[in-house]
This record gives C-alpha cells, structure tokens and sequence, in this order.
C-alpha cells in the first residue's frame, strides 16, 4: 500500500530522525516504520510524538541539528503543523514529509481531497503529488536530494485510500544503489558545539526581505533540480517523472490537466477517446511548488481547450490548480480557453465516464467556467 | 578573591535584557554549570527579542530559536540528532518563560517528560507575558495586576505548581532555583546534567518592568520570595522532595510591598495571600515528610 | 565572533537567519541613567557585584571589580548588594 511505499521510501533514504503521530489514512507509514526502526531494520530514532505539531517541531530540531528528518501527517494533522511548515520553509530545513491528502473537517470525512495540502501553498514547501505508490516511494528519495540541495522541505502528496490504502506491485529498490545517488545529509550549517551559532533570531526589516527573496530564488532553482535528481534517477533505476507528465498532449485539441490519482484514471479514459477519433492528452500537474508554469504553457498553451479538474476548493472562487493553470496562460498572445472542475471533493469517486464527461465538456468549448461536476441540485446535474 | 560561581562567561554583554533583568541572570547562571557542549533552544520569550539580532547574537553556545509552544518537542529532536550522531555529551537546554511553559507549550512539555527525553528544560518565570506588554499568564500569582488583570478585576486564579506537574510524570529530577541564590542554581543544573532523562527547573526571576519595581530590587525580590516562603527552594529526585532552605519565615508583606503590581490589595487580600503561602509551606513539608517514609 | 558584520546585499547572506557574531557590538553602556563608582578603599573584593550583574560586564582584574562602562545599562543591583556599600549610583552627565 501506498503508505508502506511511504516507509520504505524513507528507510531507504536512511532518514535518520522520525517524529510523527498516528492519523488516518497514513496511520500504516508510522506503524511500518515502528516495526522497522525496532527489529533494527531501520537505523532511526523514531519520536513518538503527542501530536503533529510537535512532530513537525521534533524534525526541525533534528534537522537543524544535522540529522535527515522525515515525518508523515494528513489533513487536520497538516493543518495543526502549520505553524512550524512555515518555521521549517523559513529556517531552510530540508525535512521530506509524506502527506496523504483527506478533506478537512467538519463534518469529519477521511477520503480524499487535496485541500489540506493546498492550503499550505505559501509555506515554503516543495509539494509534488503522486499518482502511484512506485511513484511515492522514488519520490521521498528523489526530494531529499532535491531538498538537500536547495535548502527546502518537500511534502509528497498521495491520495487517502486510493493510494494510501490501495495495494500496487512496488519496485523496492537495492540500497547501495540508494546510497549511490542519495550520499549522507552533511549539511554547511547546523547546530554544532564546536562551531555555535543562533539560528532564527530576531531579523528586522533590514534583512527579513532579503531572507524571503532567498527563498523564493530557492524554490524557483528547484525546478531544475527536480528535473536534474529525476534524469540521474531515471539513469540508475530507469524511472522518470519530472515536473510534470505530457501524456499524450503532442497536437491536441483539448488538454485535460489533472492531478493525483485522478491523472491515472484519466489516461485510461484518454487512451479510449484518442482511439475513437478525439483529440486529447493529459496534462499531469507533479510538481505544485514549484509550480511548472513553463511547461504548461508549452504544453498547453496551443491547445483549443483546457480542463482542470479539482479535487480542492478556494471557496467563492474555484479550484486552486485551476487559478494557478490560467495565470501560468495569461500571457501567452493567444491562449486556450480554460474550463474548472470541483470533483471528487471528500473522497467522491470520480469515475473514468466522470472524466470523460468532463473532457466533452471541455472540448465543447461551451460551458461555465467553473463547474461543480455532478452537484447534487434538485436532482439534475450541473453542468453548467 | 574567591568567586563561588565559575568565571567562565558564555553570555556576553550587549544583549538587549531590560534593566534589572532577572531571566538575563538566569540565563547566565545556567550556562556557567552547563560549559560549552550545551544547545539552548529557545521558544517566543522575552529571551527571543533581548537575546540579539541577526547576525549578532549573546550566546556563545548554539542557539535555535523556535516556536512559543515548541520548546520541548525541538529539544527532542534536537536530542534524537545528536543520538544518531553518537553525540551523547552535549547538553540539551529548553530555555521557556512561564508562557511558554505554564500555558502554550505544557502540552509539548508534558509529551517529552513523558517520553524521559534526556534534556533540560528550564522555566525562567516572570510570572506573566512580560515580553508582549505584561498580561497573565497561570503562573501569575493571586492577587496581582497585569494589563489583563487591571486592579478593579485583580488576579483571582492561583499560579498551577509547575514542579508538581512534573513530579506526576515521574520526572528523574525537578527543581525550584533563584537567581538570588546563583550557587544553589549553579549546583541543581550540574546535578541535572548529570542525571539522564527529563529534567525540570523552575527558576524565579523577578521583572522589573512587569511587577513594577526598582531594577535594583531584582536580587532583593528573588531573595525575599524564598525568605518568605513565597518560592521555596526545593528538588525532587525520583518523587523524593528535599526542601534545601528552610528560612525563618518573614511576612509576606515584605515581599508584597515592594511591588507595583500588588499596590491595589487591601488588608483583606495580603491576609489570604499569607494564608495560602502559610498553607502551600505547610503542603510542602508534608511532601518532604511523606516522601522521606 | 566579536568582529562587526558588514552584508551589502543579499549575495553575502547566509541563506537563513544564522547569527554569527557577538552583541558586544551593542554598547549597551548609552540606555545608562545612573553610573556606578566603585569605592577602592571600601572594595573587599568579594565580587558579588560580579556575581549578581545582570549585564555580566563587570570584569575582574587584578582580584578587582572593574566595570565596563561600554555595557553597564545601571540597573544598580551592584550598589544594592554589595555588602560594604562600596558602590554609589551617580546621575548621569553631573
């Protein structure tokens, strides 16, 4: 399951320090670390934390201690570490956390949404969401590379149950062939007796600025360190992800842009339809922070017709990949015109006709532009 | 000359503490017992603004500064690094106000007491939120001001017993200490250092600012508290209480009198102060007492 | 770490909020209303002005109390402790 991908990822990258607290559905990743870390397969100091919060607050002092630090929350748990995913972004730690993402309550619900993760857009972490737990498993050792170099934390993001919970065939890779392309976490900066210094006092007007420009400029040379830790990955293990995936797209008329598992599903829907005579492709957003707007617009920008579908929602606006696609179009001379989707909000199947459905509606290039897809409202579903 | 406490000065001159600080003393006390192989970590406190500015800091140790509640689960973390590193002689120092401890980080506080992390956390108590303008806090005392207890709506709530808090975890060791006894201080932090697991020390440090009084008074007042029976000395090794002065009690009055913030109280309320002193002492002596069977 | 530090842009910073240099550059001695005289010949040296300051700015040289005026903020818990009442508290500027 997606959640033991989770622990395999991170007794693979020989995360040193764990601190975390048990939530569903990532539950299972705590437990298997748990077994792990106590038959001594994993060489780990695992905090048994009282909360998310202090887990997040635990991998920061690990992590400014020098110590690779790993954690695995979801929703309401995210949501209480906010605080300290700012601290981590802002102190330049590069802690790697899996989030699988759950809709927020109330009323309680523990499926799939990725409102929790969204919301924790401007917090200074990479987020890259997966569509398969092989994908979660390269991911986390992909991101300490990546992290470790830019001096940024990365949550990956893995849908509630369908990926969590949902068993796959998972390539566990050989570990000295981790240790080949992920060396020791020896970082420049730490909390070091012998060389002391204070981290994180008080900074005034004077250079706060310049210390926030910082990480901007560290989040936008992600981008190519992605691409560069997925190529030297694709070199050893022959899997490659990216920024983000074209599936598909060459010359299409209507592009869908999707994220999560919902991508997945959509290419077996895009498969059929190309094979009937329609012309669609893929666009799968991985990366969200940093977000890949260059590739969009290559990708995307020539086509007619562009759908995103939203398992999230900024509400009294629409959904958050859906803002960030058009802005990443807007200045293009000529751009597609852009249709939104609210779907699958709270663990709601979305089912491949769904998809299908919702690329018509997209190629029809007739329809409001943001559509809560199949809402219940007075027994009719609107469309637009 | 002979000097009772060690020469050496890991904190430097130039910090930003008010006059009369009694936490800036504190702070400096206890990494005159603690040496060079110590991390401080330290939550939002007065000690976040007085301890410097980037790029310049008091410490001559590492420092991290985190967030108000997270004093404690950082220095886990902070403890587990240094594990895996095989670093296992550096101390780990929590270093809270009352705030930080009494209120926003007690749960973070009580989870790694639980967990017999192998720290030390140190509470300098001010008893309020001096740093944001003195407001209360639950280790304010009965009967005193603070912008959010203004004279007419005075203090009504009593100040929890923060050590007996942690003696219910079954803490190794905890502890009270005063600035105005910085040999007795200086001896419970080597004694802590020494101990393994979760330690906790309570250290009263009088704010001129806050209970409005002369910054000369910082040592005058600290003393007092203890004179007074106001703040006992005392340590709790393994649920074994030892009372480590025992003064021939002066009235609380003394103590009362030399603060601004319990100039409103009548006759009526330093009587019902004195008499919850009177009664916490006597709670006291029965903990040693029972404790020693 | 006592040298001042000098950035001139954002190419010389450390990429976080890392603190490497000592307060001492902030003289603190400038917040001072009243200023402390020690009295030689009532001086015993037992240092408790030592001991108690706040500011950790009185030195000891040659056995002796000698504060430094640089840091001294004159919260005059020295005058109030020391037990010869060695230390008078002078106004500022007379």
């Amino acid at each position: 399951m997606g959640n033991h991908a989770a622990a395999y990822g991170a007794k693979l990258a020989k995360a040193e320090v764990v601190a975390a607290y048990p939530i569903t559905p990532q539950t299972q990743t705590v437990e298997k670390i748990s077994e792990m870390v106590a038959s001594g397969e994993m060489q780990a100091e695992f905090i048994k934390v009282e909360s998310e919060h202090s887990a997040m607050a635990a991998c920061i002092g690990a992590s400014a201690a020098g110590a690779r630090a790993f954690t695995a929350t979801s929703s309401q748990g995210l949501a209480l570490m906010h605080e300290l995913l700012h601290w981590a972004g802002g102190a330049r730690l590069p802690i790697v956390m899996t989030n699988v993402n759950r809709a927020m309550a109330p009323g309680w619900n523990i499926w799939s949404e990725q409102t929790d993760s969204l919301a924790q857009r401007d917090t200074g972490w990479m987020q890259i969401y997966c569509e398969s737990n092989q994908e979660v498993l390269d991911t986390i050792i992909q991101s300490f590379k990546v992290s470790e170099k830019v001096l940024l934390p990365t949550m990956i993001c893995l849908d509630g149950f369908s990926l969590s919970h949902t068993y796959e065939i998972v390539d566990v890779p050989d570990q000295q062939l981790i240790d080949s392309y992920l060396p020791s976490f020896d970082p420049e900066y730490k909390l070091d007796v012998d060389n002391p210094q204070t981290f994180g006092a008080m900074n005034s007007p004077d250079w706060y600025y310049e210390m926030r420009y910082q990480i901007h400029r560290a989040m936008v040379e992600a981008k190519s360190l992605i691409i560069e830790a997925n190529k030297e990955f694709d070199e050893i293990f022959g899997r490659s992800y990216g920024l983000v995936e074209n599936y598909r797209c060459e010359d299409a008329e209507t592009i869908i842009i999707a994220s999560g598992t919902i991508a997945s599903t959509a290419k077996d829907v895009i498969d059929t339809m190309i094979r009937n005579g329609t012309s669609v492709g893929l666009l799968r957003i991985r990366s969200f922070r940093p977000f890949p707007e260059e590739e969009i617009r290559e990708i995307a920008g020539k086509a007619k017709n562009v759908g995103v579908i939203d398992r999230n929602i900024s509400f009294g606006h629409e959904g958050v990949f859906f803002t960030e696609t058009k802005a990443s179009l807007y200045d293009l001379p000529e751009h597609p015109k852009a249709f939104g989707f609210i779907a699958g909000l709270g663990g709601r199947d979305v089912t491949p006709e769904d998809i299908e459905d919702m690329i018509r509606i997209t190629a029809s290039g007739d329809a409001d532009e943001v559509t809560w897809y199949k809402l219940k409202d007075a027994g009719v579903v609107v469309t637009k | 000359m002979r000097l009772t406490l060690p020469e050496q000065e890991l904190m430097s001159s130039g910090h930003k503490g008010c006059q009369g600080c009694g936490g800036v003393m504190a702070m400096r006390y206890a990494l005159k017992a603690l040496g060079e192989d110590t991390i401080v970590v330290i939550p939002a406190c007065c000690w976040t603004v007085l301890e410097g500015e980037f790029p310049y800091t008091s410490l001559r140790v590492p420092l991290l500064h985190t967030a108000f509640e997270t004093a404690a689960s950082a220095s886990s973390g902070v403890r587990a690094a240094l594990r895996v590193k095989g670093k296992d002689d550096v101390n780990v120092m929590a270093w809270a106000g009352d705030g930080g401890t009494f209120d926003i980080g007690m749960q973070a506080l009580s989870g790694a007491v639980e967990r017999n992390e192998d720290f030390i956390y140190v509470c300098y108590d001010n008893e309020g939120y001096m740093n944001t303008g003195i407001q209360r806090s639950s280790s304010t005392p009965y009967g005193a001001w603070t912008t959010t207890t203004p004279v007419d709506a005075f203090e009504k709530a009593h100040k929890k017993n923060m050590v007996d808090i942690m003696v219910s975890h079954d803490i190794p060791y905890a502890a009270t200490a005063s600035i105005a006894y910085p040999e007795d201080l200086i001896r419970k932090l080597n004694k802590a250092k020494s101990i393994e697991g979760a330690k906790f020390i309570h250290i009263l440090a009088p704010c001129p600012s806050g209970w409005r009084c002369a910054s000369n008074q910082t040592v005058k007042l600290a003393r007092l508290a203890v004179e007074t029976n106001v703040f006992p000395l005392y340590e709790v090794e393994h649920g074994k209480y030892t009372i480590n002065r025992k003064p021939r009690k002066k009235p609380a009055k003394e103590y009362l009198s030399l603060q601004g913030r319990f100039r409103h109280i009548s006759d009526e309320v330093a009587a019902e102060i004195q008499e919850q002193i009177d009664a916490g002492w006597e709670k006291l002596l029965k903990k040693e007492k029972d404790s020693m069977e | 770490m006592d040298d001042e530090i000098k950035y001139k842009n954002v190419k010389e910073l450390p990429p976080m909020t890392v603190s490497t240099g000592l307060m001492l550059v902030n003289k603190t001695g400038s917040w001072r209303s009243l200023r402390p005289i020690i009295d030689e010949d009532k001086c015993i040296s037992c240092m408790i002005c030592w001991k108690y300051c706040p500011e950790a700015c009185i030195d000891i040289v040659d056995d002796k109390p000698v504060i430094n005026l640089d840091y001294c903020k004159g919260c005059a818990i020295c005058a109030e402790e020391c037990p010869k009442e060695a230390i008078e508290m002078l106004e500022e500027g007379k």
